[in-house]
């Protein structure tokens, strides 16, 4: 009995365990493909996934930044460049009391708050482990100063770094501009790669709108980091490409003389070669010195020059708006020529004054007692107002408008510079959208003269005159004549060469004009043919900033701020022109005295050679 | 019988084969675990950025391992059996000893320092727990009244509830898996083990109130690792990148990026296996787990061919116990399980687990090579 049970129990026994085996056996089959099947997830699936983020994981990208592009005047003299300099910079990582040292540094170094706020600012833009920069131009004796007390600032070191210097400072700081510490804004919109590791970027003037061909293109390293951020080994190095060097249009030579003619004024005075539309000389009045903004101009000093009276840093040659006054005969004479409204032969008699039919108000002539019978040529000569009264209510406001807008009245000239102002020539159409008001006659006639609406810049007058002097081939003005990187060559902008279809006959009529300016008996500028071995061409300008009221009398004591601004515009040989320069000079007074003679010297340094005084070398 | 067992070990009347009888060594199972100790050299050498130093140590607990597997070897079952009471007491005792000195140093306790060396009792108790059950069970044969079950259950959760105290999850899992896989085996009706999952799954939400944070923290990371990926989500997701990027045929031997560049924590001791998956790719993988396969599958042969129930339960239960550990490891690195700390066996890095392991697999082959001393 108690045999078979325990037989019995044995078989019952191994059929338990038999069952059990097998049921263990299928739960560890099911799990171990379970686990193969989520291996296989993982590993095809997902595979070209996490191998990207494996790579992403090990391989760090830095760049190497680009050196910047120099520039240079058309004769090569650097006005832009980039000087071995040493920085002080931080690693906060490794700077323990990021504020213990920074006040530690600012006691040794006699630094100012607004240095360490701008460190604090930066600081938060750069990761723990990157260095951020605190000083970009170290003097000797600060290098000397820092160097005895380093033991003392862990994570504080020297670095050789190259920063921009502008040598002709003040003279170039309207047109090459200058470069400055990037800023918050400006780095959310530049590409991180390209930029990172440089703390400088083009602020205006050239720096600013040939910004991307300066700066060249960056180089970078690819590195094998580990998890701690510490890198293993390079694996890759593209060297960067350096900025482009730009050669400028501009002649130093010609810029000091322009600057120096100002001097005394507040004004502007653009010249442009004819043939190519490449700029000779950008002048603005006062300037500015350029090189304090690199590393960051103290806010005192900022706030002088923006406190100044004379607006140092306001580019007057781009942005400076001005009525033209009488600057604008030539070309409002030509549309009388073009229009046939007029022919050169056609006297009319100016009495001093004009009037509309049926209205009692005057329009006066700048000469009291006028200027009696003219016809075009001394019209232009004498800048004779009542015949260009007469000629701009024949001709209309909108064929005036449209004529002149040829010339480049009312729109940008297209000139290599950021910032430029549209000025304005006004339409019917202008004035009923702008000013929500019609037309009036009024209006048609002191446009002829350049007066009510009509605003310019220098650089558009400059660009006019050079149009009419290539006899209606419009020229482009540009700053940039080539820029040359290590492969190539390429030029800067190029001549639209549109051409404005005008009568020779026309022309001649005007230009003859323009030449009697300076040359004939009762020229408004003749004072300049002295010694002038070929023909100038030209036109005055006196531009009215304070309307004088009927039956007043302009006051020669008037408010310094308050006299007229001083024009001329003006090309040279009249027979093969070359040149053609603009001058403003705010409450210049006449244009003839102030405004002719410094373009003239202008002219007369780029035909000749010869330099108004013996010193034409950097300040 | 002696057909039967001579037929199967068709080598026995080899030189070798004499050898290893002698020494009571099952040949098939010291092959593929052989197998598995020489890959884990092979993957450490790699995640432990080729340091000479760790293979030296490794080896020597190998060395240590196989010692100490060869002697339990030669412990009959019968021996073991008489052993059981006393070294489960034992074990016990010296868990209870660790908690109170973890109370006195405040912070997670795992060891015994004995001075000339640290000795982890949980790892004692991944043994002796079963062997506990197994006595148990063979002195009280199915069914078994309530106090007897009770009583079963008791002595699987004191050392469980124990160890899970230190706080030390992985390893109160593999108790407890290891005692209830006696139960199993012992033939637990079918009925009471769903009756048992039911009220498991009911229970699950009081055990969530009594986890630790930190435990707490695993499981929500499990379930969502992107949601914190530098910090708790960490680990996972680089283990993911390592096994991902290694895709079909992997990186190469030394080719790992993941662990030799320090993205992957723990390369070289929990999370190994995703080292070999980075260089070895998923033909390496399943090959490795191919031989836990024919690891498991021998235990389990190993357990259906034991003639007395305490040999039966112990092998089936030190089987399931190995299975789990792979289970738990694999799961847990590519991502299916939450991280709970877990070494892969006979692979990762460290001593404690070696050991333990290879004496559950010399108590294995003891009970394959005594078959003859029982009547």
């Amino acid at each position: 009995m108690s045999s078979t049970h325990k037989i019995r129990d044995r078989i019952t026994e191994s059929r338990i365990l038999l069952n059990r085996v097998t049921a263990i056996s299928m739960l560890v089959v099911v799990c171990i493909f379970g686990l193969v099947v989520r291996l296989m997830y993982l590993q095809i699936v997902g595979h070209e996934h996490y191998a990207l983020l494996a790579k992403n994981n090990r391989i760090k990208t830095s760049s190497i930044p680009p050196t910047r592009g120099i520039i240079y005047d058309r004769q090569g003299r650097i006005l832009a460049q980039n000087l071995p300099s040493y920085s002080l910079e931080i690693i906060p990582e490794q700077a323990k009391d990021i504020e213990d040292t920074l006040h530690r540094l600012q006691v040794l170094l006699d630094l100012t708050d607004d240095v360490l706020d701008e460190f604090r600012k930066q600081q938060k833009r750069h990761k723990r482990f990157e260095s951020v920069p605190l000083l970009l131009s170290l003097s000797d004796e600060e290098v000397a100063r820092f160097a005895v007390a380093r033991p003392f600032f862990p994570g504080v070191d020297i670095h050789a770094i190259l920063v921009r210097y502008y040598p002709y400072g003040i003279l170039t700081s309207h047109v090459v501009g200058y470069v400055g510490r990037i800023n918050e804004k400006e780095l959310k919109e530049l590409p991180e790669a390209e930029y990172s590791g440089v703390f400088h970027i083009g602020k205006v003037g050239i720096e600013l709108s040939y910004e991307t061909q300066l700066h060249g293109k960056a180089g970078y390293t690819e590195v094998e980091t580990n998890a701690q951020g510490r890198s293993i080994n390079v694996l890759n190095r593209v060297e960067p490409i350096a900025g482009e060097n730009l050669y400028l249009t501009l002649d130093m030579d010609l810029q000091k003389t322009a600057y120096d003619s100002l001097e005394g004024y507040n004004g502007a005075l653009v010249a442009i070669e004819i043939k190519t539309g490449g700029v000779l000389a950008f002048a603005s009045h006062p300037s500015f010195d350029p090189n304090p903004f690199v590393n960051g101009i103290s806010s005192k000093a900022y706030k002088a020059l923006q406190d100044s009276e004379d607006q140092p840093m306001f580019n007057r040659a781009l942005r400076g708006l001005y009525p033209p006054g009488s600057t604008v005969k030539p070309f409002v004479g030509l549309a009388g020529l073009e229009y046939n409204i007029i022919t050169n032969d056609q006297h009319i008699y100016c009495p001093g004054y004009f009037q509309l039919p049926n209205v009692r108000h005057r329009f006066r002539d700048w000469a009291k007692w006028g200027h009696g019978s003219t016809n075009l040529t001394s019209a232009l000569t004498e800048s004779c107002d009542v015949y260009f009264y007469s000629l701009a209510l024949n001709l209309g406001i909108d064929r005036m408008h449209d004529f002149l807008q040829k010339f480049g009245f009312g729109e940008k000239t297209g000139i290599d510079l950021v910032g430029e102002k549209e000025g304005l020539f006004p339409s019917q159409k202008w004035k009923r959208t702008a000013k929500k008001v019609g037309w009036a006659a009024g209006d048609t006639v002191i446009t002829g003269i350049g007066q009510g609406f009509t605003q310019a810049s220098p650089t558009q007058l400059a660009r006019a005159t050079a149009t009419l002097a290539n006899r209606g081939k419009v020229v482009t003005p540009h700053l940039v004549d080539k820029m040359i990187n290590a492969f190539s060559t390429s030029p800067g902008p190029l001549q639209s060469g549109k051409l404005i279809p005008l009568q020779e006959k026309n022309l001649n009529a005007v230009i003859a004009g323009m030449v009697n300016v300076i040359h004939g008996e009762k020229g408004t500028a003749k004072g300049l043919a002295k010694g002038l071995k070929y023909q100038m061409a030209g036109k005055t300008g006196t531009a009215q900033v304070y309307t004088v009221k009927q039956n007043e009398h302009y006051n020669k004591s008037i408010d310094l701020k308050l006299r007229d601004h001083a024009l001329f515009i003006s090309f040279a040989p009249a027979d093969d022109p070359k040149i053609a320069v603009a001058v403003v000079v705010e409450n210049g007074g006449h244009g003839g005295t102030t405004a002719a003679p410094m373009a003239a010297k202008v002219i007369n340094q780029y035909l000749t050679g010869e330099k108004p005084d013996a010193t034409g070398t950097p300040q | 019988m002696q057909r039967e067992h001579r037929s199967e070990h068709f080598y026995a009347h080899s030189l070798i084969g004499r050898l290893f009888r002698k020494l009571h060594l099952d040949i098939p199972l010291l092959f593929f675990l052989g197998l598995i100790c020489l890959l884990s050299f092979v993957i450490l050498f790699s995640a432990s950025n080729q340091d000479f130093g760790t293979l030296e140590r490794q080896f020597a607990r190998v060395t240590l391992a196989f010692g100490l597997m060869t002697v339990l070897a030669h412990v009959t079952p019968y021996q073991l059996k008489r052993y059981s009471v006393g070294l489960y007491s034992f074990g016990i005792l010296l868990l209870v000893a660790v908690l109170v000195m973890g109370k006195i140093s405040l912070g997670a306790q795992r060891w015994l320092d004995l001075g000339f060396f640290r000795f982890q009792p949980s790892e004692m108790i991944k043994i002796s727990t079963p062997m506990m059950l197994s006595w148990y069970l063979a002195e009280h044969p199915f069914p078994l009244n309530w106090k007897q079950l009770v009583t079963a259950f008791v002595l699987i959760f004191t050392p469980t509830l124990l160890i899970a105290k230190q706080p030390d999850l992985g390893t109160a899992i593999l108790v407890a898996s290891s005692g209830c896989a006696v139960l199993f085996f012992a033939g637990l009706s079918w009925r009471f083990i769903s009756y048992a999952a039911v009220t498991v799954t009911a229970l699950l939400p009081l055990l969530w109130s009594v986890m630790h944070d930190y435990q707490r923290a695993r499981v929500l990371t499990f379930f969502n690792p992107e949601a914190d990926p530098m910090g708790r989500g960490y680990h996972i997701i680089q283990s993911k990148i390592a096994i991902g990027s290694g895709g079909i045929y992997g990186k190469g031997w030394l080719g790992s990026t993941q662990a030799k560049l320090d993205y992957l924590p723990e390369s070289s001791t929990d999370f190994i296996f995703a080292v070999f998956a980075e260089e070895f790719g998923l033909a390496g993988c399943l090959g490795l787990m191919t031989l836990y396969l024919l690891v498991i599958f021998r235990c389990l042969y190993i357990t259906l061919g034991a003639n007395d129930p305490y040999s039966r339960l112990l092998a089936g239960s030190l089987s399931f116990a190995f299975f789990v550990y792979v289970f738990v490891n694999i799961g847990m690195v590519i991502g299916v399980l939450p991280v709970v700390g877990v070494p892969l066996p006979l692979v990762s890095y460290g001593g404690t687990s070696m050991v333990t392991l290879l004496a559950s697999f010399g108590i294995l082959m003891s009970i394959q090579t005594h078959k003859k001393f029982i009547p």
